[in-house]
């Protein structure tokens, strides 16, 4: 899967905790998930248990602190898709 | 049994809501409040007509439902090996050892409860990952009726 496909199927991981479903359209790699789709960031643990499922892969303690921007979370999910 | 626990809880005097804890385990909890009649809201919520507000409804539920159950989960069920903790949670201290912060509550009503009567609540673990715990959570009162119910989310921090 290369990264255009993984950040199409990410807008529908972020989608229920994205108010704003106009900014979620045209995300790219550097949007910022908090500060940028206004994601709670009390919800980034629901964001990464849901792209776990998704992708059944699983992110550790360490790859879920980088998953801070669009770009960062596919980074975090090709790795682990493609180990 | 659970004694520990209770001495874990940063909530103090008139804001602790957990009486007993009946059960307690990786999955989930069973605690006990007595709603108590000198309690600082009912004199005003509301005058003549004492109802226990739905705000302190879910704070009764998030301090036995995610709290006790996240002591629980941090310290694997044991008691700390010394008591500094303990010791710390004490209301003598500046500082708790535990610090939650709730950080979301989706809670229905299906009846009043009143100040005196004995609550039952319920809590199943949904997960607790990267530090945070989320359960569904109901109350019952003491005839068996559900009171409450929802689902709840917060971050427990050991200081």
């Amino acid at each position: 899967m290369d990264r255009r496909e993984i950040l199409e199927e990410l807008k529908r991981v972020l989608e229920p905790y994205t108010e704003n479903k106009e900014l979620l359209r045209n995300i790219n790699e550097q949007t910022d998930l908090v500060k940028d789709l206004k994601i709670n960031s009390s919800n980034l643990v629901d964001v990464i248990i849901d792209a776990e499922a998704k992708y059944n892969i699983e992110i550790d303690f360490d790859s879920s602190e980088k998953m801070i921007s669009v770009g960062s979370c596919i980074d975090v999910i090709s790795d682990k898709i493609n180990k | 049994m659970y004694r520990y626990i209770l001495d874990l809880l940063p909530y103090k005097s008139s804001f602790r809501f957990v009486e007993e804890i009946a059960y307690v385990d990786a999955d989930g909890v069973v605690g006990h409040y007595t709603l108590q009649p000198d309690s600082f809201f009912y004199a005003d919520h509301f005058p003549g007509n004492p109802v226990t507000p739905g705000a302190i409804l879910t704070e009764i539920m998030a301090q036995i439902g995610l709290v006790v159950l996240g002591i629980f989960l941090i310290t694997e069920g044991k008691a700390p090996a010394n008591d500094a903790a303990a010791a710390a949670a004490k209301p003598t201290s500046p500082t708790a050892a535990i610090f939650p912060l709730l950080s979301s509550a989706n809670v229905e009503f299906f009846k009043m409860a009143l100040p005196g009567q004995r609550l039952t609540v319920t809590s199943k673990k949904e997960y607790f990952r990267f530090d945070k715990l989320k359960c569904r959570v109901e109350m019952h009162d003491a005839a068996g009726e559900r009171v409450a119910k929802g689902t709840f989310a917060g971050f427990l921090k050991k200081l």
